[in-house]
């Protein structure tokens, strides 16, 4: 068995050429609108029309609340579109139980809008950016999670 | 300032629709649409996710580095935004629960929302707490 094997038992090139198409839009985003593609954003902006507390009324929520809502949209419409083209239009499934789902997705939505950035916007666009601060968010969620998920392997 | 910035034309619209679009299909292609995909890297059973993460951050790259060099600004008016990142405790504090949920879940934010996209229906509960999870945060924050 090589190295490449061994590190990636599942081939490779659809990893890259995948990274590559996030990539293509996120730069599709800035080179025609000039903004900055992160993903969980969206996840205080559109509370704005519900919640008029202070913290939602934010400008930078304000502003963008349209165009995220949008991109997010942009997600969906890829996702199906790959589903439909390359999937067989079945609709996909994962036996990760219903509990981790729920509880974890409700961390990563806390602690992303806490941190200002998820895997997108502190491991793509921040790192594409050269920020450290964002660097040191991503050695720091990618550290919790390896332990986690390592500890619920154990477990 | 930021206002004229943020403008959504029509142009614009369909752009971040694109953009969206080649974002959920590029996660979909990288598998990172499956939560055992992305706890198998966790797992240290495959690197792929760090091909994924470097592809685009390497084309992120020569976007934000480049772009603001090569044109006055966007092609459909505005400026070039920047974001900048703070390190301070709640950007150390919210990525370490983030990287708890990640790690329960398999899921962040971009592979929820393209669940709506690929039928996965059991993924809808990962979306539904990432979904509370943004309110929680903004009903006890203190700005």
């Amino acid at each position: 068995m090589t190295l490449i094997d061994t590190l990636f038992p599942l081939g490779w090139q659809h990893y890259l050429l995948g990274g590559l198409t996030i990539g293509a839009g996120v730069a599709l985003l800035y080179l025609f609108n000039g903004w900055v593609g992160g993903m969980s954003t969206v996840f205080s902006s559109s509370w704005s029309w519900v919640f008029h507390r202070p913290f939602f009324q934010q400008e930078r929520f304000l502003n963008s609340r349209h165009w995220r809502l949008v991109y997010a949209a942009g997600v969906v419409l890829g996702a199906l579109v790959w589903r439909f083209a390359m999937a067989g239009g079945e609709p996909q499934h994962t036996n990760v139980p219903v509990w981790q789902l729920l509880v974890g997705g409700f961390l990563a939505g806390y602690g992303a809008r806490l941190g200002n950035g998820c895997t997108s916007g502190h491991g793509i666009c921040g790192l594409g950016s050269l920020q450290l601060p964002s660097l040191g968010a991503v050695l720091t969620f990618m550290g919790t999670a390896f332990l986690t998920a390592n500890l619920m392997r154990l477990a | 300032m930021s206002m004229s910035a943020h403008t959504l034309s029509l142009p614009k619209a369909l752009v971040t629709l694109l953009a969206g679009a080649l974002f959920g299909f590029g996660l979909s292609v990288a598998t990172m649409i499956q939560p055992e995909v992305v706890l198998g890297f966790l797992r240290f059973q495959d690197w792929g996710l760090m091909l994924v993460m470097g592809g685009a951050a390497g084309l992120a790259l020569v976007a934000y580095k480049g772009f603001p060099r090569w044109f006055v600004r966007p092609l459909l008016g505005g400026q070039f935004l920047t974001q900048p990142a703070q390190w301070n405790r709640q950007t150390l504090v919210g990525s370490a629960i983030f990287g708890i949920g990640w790690g329960l879940s398999g899921v962040c934010p971009g592979p929820a929302i393209a669940a709506l996209g690929t039928g996965n229906t059991d993924i809808l509960w990962a979306l539904a707490g990432i979904v509370l999870g943004g309110l929680v945060h903004g009903l006890a924050a203190r700005e």
